[in-house]
């Protein structure tokens, strides 16, 4: 191979991330968003959640929702700008802003989920 | 059925004329008659002038393609009566450089097919006392959809990203080299994927999906990207797992 | 010269406007569904923010659900829910495009692709609610 495209690579992580997206976010955003805020649904309690957060299976389980569904945002955020608003020629500043974001909150998301008590 | 239907369709002659522009005709809405048939009418009697590529006239041969009220279709298929009362719309495909008329210039496509190497790739030759190939249904199966293309090249007129991406392959080229990867007679998947896992050969396909819906042919070439973005992407994990298994 | 073979100067290049995706239907359509992602990612940014409030203690988590209660942001999360599903349902709508399944010689039927991916994900839901109303 001439020269090895890292494409495939980062279509894996969209892929992936699109599954998690797909599977999970609905109803993490129907009922810790929408539902108990609004009182539609009785939530756990203040110490309830705090417990549930402190397993390191829902921490594992936390990290991925929040981090391969940014990947997933970031390939396909950073076509639709290619796309969308034909820009593509600033595309290293456009895959800096998109892969490092999703980056950034990756590293957010392991800091956050570490250092639960 | 009588009456009259109107055309409004793109003349553009290079030597005169900074931009296309749309000339209308009045041609006769007859319930058999296609908008191939109504653009034979204006040459034959109205305007021999009008440029225009036509062949079999029954949906084989791929040279028919223009857009009908911003529709790629071929012309051959494309009824008149469809569009009672009109006026209809035809102008040459989208996203190709218009050469005269309703005539564009596919060169471009022609490089691109080329780079997808479509014939069979063999490693070790057979020799011919071994006898033919042998193949069970279920392995044509796994092909024979991709095979169908006429190279229309309706699916390039339907794609956004190839005409806002010079170097994407497109979908017809792509479909074309996974016909031939899928074929359990041919060894060349690796040479294709040289040329078509490059960052803009086939990366650039978001699944937009509208190749497959004005594909005449049923080829979904949609589908046919989908599964070379696996195949490419299982090509990649196992180079990283066997770096010293590729050839 | 990138992509094409040479050309005539003399043909015509239709410029592609910057709005070709208002021109058709299935272009908008597309469009929308590449935009869920930004949804997608607006949740992850409430999450975040949600974990951090809930380990700041009990004042700063309640100060936070008061926020998710705004007008504002009621309406945008409920934008947010309607993406979300969209991306969802599309998603799984697209899933058999890649995998052509064939069992015994003929190929399968989309239907049955499609239909275990929203069972899978009416599965994982109502798992997902009971872990958490119950405890």
């Amino acid at each position: 191979m001439s020269k090895r495209s890292n494409e495939p690579f980062l279509w894996m992580l969209f892929s992936t991330g699109g599954v998690v997206a797909a599977m999970l976010i609905p109803v993490h955003l129907f009922l810790f968003v929408l539902a108990f805020p609004l009182g539609l649904l009785d939530g756990p309690s203040y110490q309830g959640l705090l417990s549930l957060l402190r397993h390191p299976f829902a921490r594992l389980y936390l990290f991925v929702l929040c981090s391969l569904p940014l990947f997933h945002w970031a390939h396909r955020f950073r076509y639709t700008l290619y796309d969308g608003l034909q820009i593509k020629h600033l595309n290293e500043l456009i895959n800096t802003f998109c892969y490092g974001g999703a980056i950034l909150g990756t590293v957010l998301a392991a800091y956050l989920l570490w250092t639960t008590p | 059925m009588t009456g009259k239907i109107t055309l409004e369709v793109t003349r553009y002659h290079p030597e005169r004329d900074k931009e296309p522009g749309l000339q209308t005709y009045e041609v006769p809405l007859r319930k058999e008659w296609v908008v191939l048939d109504a653009l034979n009418y204006v040459k034959d009697k109205v305007d021999g002038s009008l440029s225009f590529r036509w062949s079999c006239r029954m949906g084989i041969c791929g040279s028919c393609g223009m857009m009908v009220n911003g529709e790629p279709k071929l012309t051959c298929a494309t009824f008149l009566a469809d569009y009672a009362p009109g006026p209809i719309r035809v102008e040459p495909m989208k996203n190709f450089p218009i050469l005269r008329d309703l005539i564009v210039e596919v060169s471009d496509f022609l490089v691109k097919l080329g780079k997808a190497k479509p014939w069979l790739i063999r490693e070790e030759e057979r020799p011919l006392t071994e006898g033919e190939f042998l193949q069970t249904p279920a392995q044509l199966d796994t092909f024979k959809q991709f095979s169908m293309c006429i190279n229309c090249l309706l699916c390039y007129a339907a794609c956004p990203v190839y005409g806002l991406d010079p170097l994407f392959s497109g979908p017809a080229a792509i479909a074309l080299a996974q016909r031939y990867n899928a074929d359990s007679r041919d060894q060349g998947a690796h040479k294709r994927l040289d040329i078509l896992s490059h960052s803009d050969g086939i990366w650039a396909c978001t699944l937009v999906g509208e190749c497959t819906e004005v594909c005449p042919k049923n080829v979904d070439p949609a589908g046919a990207i989908q599964q070379y973005k696996l195949t490419a992407t299982k090509e990649w994990v196992k180079s990283f797992l066997i770096p010293w298994g590729r050839k | 010269m990138p992509g094409s073979a040479q050309y005539s100067p003399k043909t015509f290049r239709t410029r592609v406007s910057t709005y070709w995706w208002l021109d058709r239907w299935p272009y908008l359509r597309f469009i929308l569904r590449e935009l869920s992602s930004v949804f997608v990612a607006w949740f992850v940014v409430i999450a975040l923010l949600q974990i951090k409030a809930l380990k700041n203690g009990p004042a700063v988590y309640e100060e936070f659900q008061q926020w998710l209660r705004s007008p504002t942001l009621v309406v945008a999360n409920v934008v947010t829910l309607l993406f979300v599903i969209f991306h969802a349902v599309t998603w799984f709508n697209l899933t058999p495009k890649a995998m052509p399944l064939r069992v015994g010689g003929k190929r399968v039927p989309s239907l049955f692709i499609v239909a275990p991916s929203y069972l899978v994900w009416l599965a994982i839901s109502v798992t997902v609610a009971w872990i958490v109303l119950r405890g």
